[in-house]
């Protein structure tokens, strides 16, 4: 018995120090940010090697937070991406519930119009999308950020997927004591995909929080940049200056992945409902 | 999609109970439930058709258009995929360059997601907190994160190269040299996005019957049978599922290398997606982006349509 035993030991502290330093490697640039956005200027080079320079200088965070406007970038990705959660999830249960529920004529077909959709990449409807933005006169606006996102053959095929596991039951006799459809989707439907509500809400605010390519096209002045566009402009100004890029960066990753740490329970459980979104 | 069978088959029993329970109901109340159906649909369809079902259609039809925003749209008829296809090397490069990214980014990603997946399903103890750390990128801003592993690849003071003198080995100018700026951008984005295919991983292996594992174990099997015998069979709709959505967005592939390198160095890192935002936003060729993007819709659906095919021969659905 003993030798076996000493034996899984041995394995497992052999696992468990591999597993240890995968994750310091995964960890390893966040801790450069942090150390790197601490340094001195003039310590870069001299303190290379070292996790440390001489002092902590604070001071770059101040001067990363001045150069650029970052309050106001974080106000509008707040925004933008608190509007396109609240759209996404309203439109997307509505149309699930109808794909779940309902039989109406052309449904099958609609629905896998919908699902054709998720394999186009986005940059094919990139451009008469910025065409439509610059009819309506809506280029450098929160409705150009906000509603081309905020409508996606995604969340509604998730929704979907969670509505089809909820049991008929419950709404069968809600209809027959005389609740409307609307009733049955709202007081029923709705509270009992809490869950599923919560991944898609999650899903869609990181999604967005973390987007870059339509924000890049549609907006030009500053007062609308969101933070990914914010953080771009900064590179073009300060882009060798690393101790301040660090800071800035650690103003945007910092309060982002605190957030989503809490809610990372919710992307995981999406993730492994779907296998796709939010990428 | 027959990605899902089990799901379209399970809603498939639904209709049918349905139809037994209220069969009669059901074709007295057909019509308002069918206006009900629409009702539903509406906001979200309406928001669907004006920025994804019709914007794809103006596109085709823009691919064959010459227009530059400020004169009217020309019908230039093919002109457009002639010119990419015969006239212009640029485009042969950022496939190039694409389809290397996609080579190696995604067989690395998936080995690493899978190996890292089966490591955690092995242990028993920190399993919530190695998971965090793993998956910690995938949260992490991309343009922020751009920014770190630009730093992480500067040739004197980052990371990268500190770390590989410890070791007396001289590394390269990563970002600067078209032999490794490439692979600088894959490497990072494999750290950004392994914690999520690992994520799928995890949730496939949990789902394999224990009794299957305490069967092999009997019978004599060691690790690597059971591996390659139960848990690669079992697992293999998500890793179909894995390895095509994750084919799919790295062609895509954009924002990293948008901000550690902007397609340089000679365009050694300049990729589809950045050739449509360069035509289309930089010099407003619309006809010619929207073409750049077809061509790219025509890659991404070639390469899912032989996987769907494929896949009858290695994934398992039972």
């Amino acid at each position: 018995m003993r030798p076996k035993s000493t034996k899984k030991r041995i394995i497992q502290v052999i696992s468990y120090t591999g597993l240890s330093f995968l994750a310091f490697l995964m960890v390893v640039p966040f801790i450069v940010m942090i150390t790197t956005a601490l340094k001195p200027e003039n310590e870069l080079f001299s303190h290379a090697g070292s996790w440390m320079g001489t002092y902590l200088a604070w001071e770059n965070f101040t001067y990363a937070w001045n150069y650029i406007p970052f309050g106001k970038f974080f106000i509008n990705s707040i925004f933008v991406s608190l509007s396109v959660t609240f759209l996404e999830v309203l439109t997307s249960s509505l149309a699930a519930y109808a794909f779940a529920r309902l039989r109406f004529p052309g449904r099958d077909l609609l629905f896998y119009l919908y699902l054709g959709t998720l394999m186009i990449p986005a940059q094919v409807t990139i451009v008469p999308q910025f065409i439509l933005m610059n009819q309506f006169g809506w280029v450098d606006s929160y409705q150009a950020l906000i509603l081309p996102a905020a409508f996606t053959a995604f969340g509604t095929f998730l929704l979907r997927q969670f509505f089809l596991t909820v049991p008929f039951e419950l709404e069968e006799s809600a209809r027959i004591d005389g609740c409307s459809r609307f009733g049955t989707y709202f007081r029923i439907m709705l509270p009992l995909s809490k869950p599923a509500l919560a991944t898609l809400g999650v899903f869609a605010f990181v999604t967005q929080w973390n987007a870059f390519f339509w924000p890049l096209v549609i907006t030009n002045t500053e007062d609308m940049k969101v933070l990914s566009v914010g953080l771009k402009m900064f590179q073009g100004i300060y882009g060798t200056e690393w101790h301040l890029m660090m800071a800035a960066s650690a103003i945007v990753i910092i309060p982002s992945m605190i957030v989503f740490g809490f809610l990372q329970r919710y992307l995981v459980e999406g993730i492994q409902l779907t296998g796709m979104g939010g990428r | 999609m027959s990605v899902l069978p089990d799901i379209d088959n399970r809603e498939a029993n639904r209709v049918g109970m349905m139809k037994l329970t209220s069969q009669k109901r059901r074709r007295k109340k057909w019509n308002s439930e069918a206006l009900a159906g629409y009702l539903f649909l509406t906001p979200n369809i309406i928001g669907f058709l004006s920025f994804t079902a019709v914007p794809v259609l103006v596109s085709l039809i823009l691919s064959f258009y010459d227009w530059e925003m400020l004169i009217p749209p020309i019908f230039v008829g093919l002109e457009n995929f002639k010119n990419l296809f015969l006239n212009d090397p640029l485009f042969y490069q950022v496939i190039k360059n694409t389809l290397y990214y996609v080579g190696v980014y995604v067989p690395f990603n998936i080995v690493a997601a899978m190996i890292l997946a089966l490591w955690l399903c092995s242990i028993t103890k920190g399993v919530a907190i190695y998971r965090t750390l793993f998956f910690l990128p995938v949260l992490a801003p991309t343009v922020a994160a751009a920014f770190i592993w630009k730093y992480m690849f500067e040739p004197n003071i980052g990371f990268v190269n500190t770390f590989l003198g410890w070791f007396g080995i001289a590394g390269p100018n990563w970002l600067g040299d078209t032999k490794y700026a490439m692979l600088a951008i894959i490497i990072m984005s494999v750290w950004k996005m392994v914690g999520y295919n690992m994520v799928i991983f995890i949730a496939g292996i949990h789902s394999i019957p224990a009794s299957l594992y305490e069967a092999a174990k009997i019978d004599g099997a060691n690790s690597w049978n059971r591996f390659v015998y139960i848990t690669l069979p079992m697992l293999s709709p998500a890793l179909f599922f894995a390895v095509v959505m994750t084919i799919i967005t790295s062609f895509q592939v954009f924002d990293q290398a948008y901000i550690m390198t902007a397609g340089g160095p000679a365009n050694a890192t300049n990729t589809i997606v950045m050739y449509i935002y360069e035509s289309g936003f930089q010099f407003f060729k619309m006809g010619y982006a929207s073409s750049i993007a077809w061509v790219l819709f025509g890659v991404i659906f070639t390469v899912t349509m032989i996987q769907m095919k494929v896949q009858k021969k290695w994934v398992n659905y039972d």
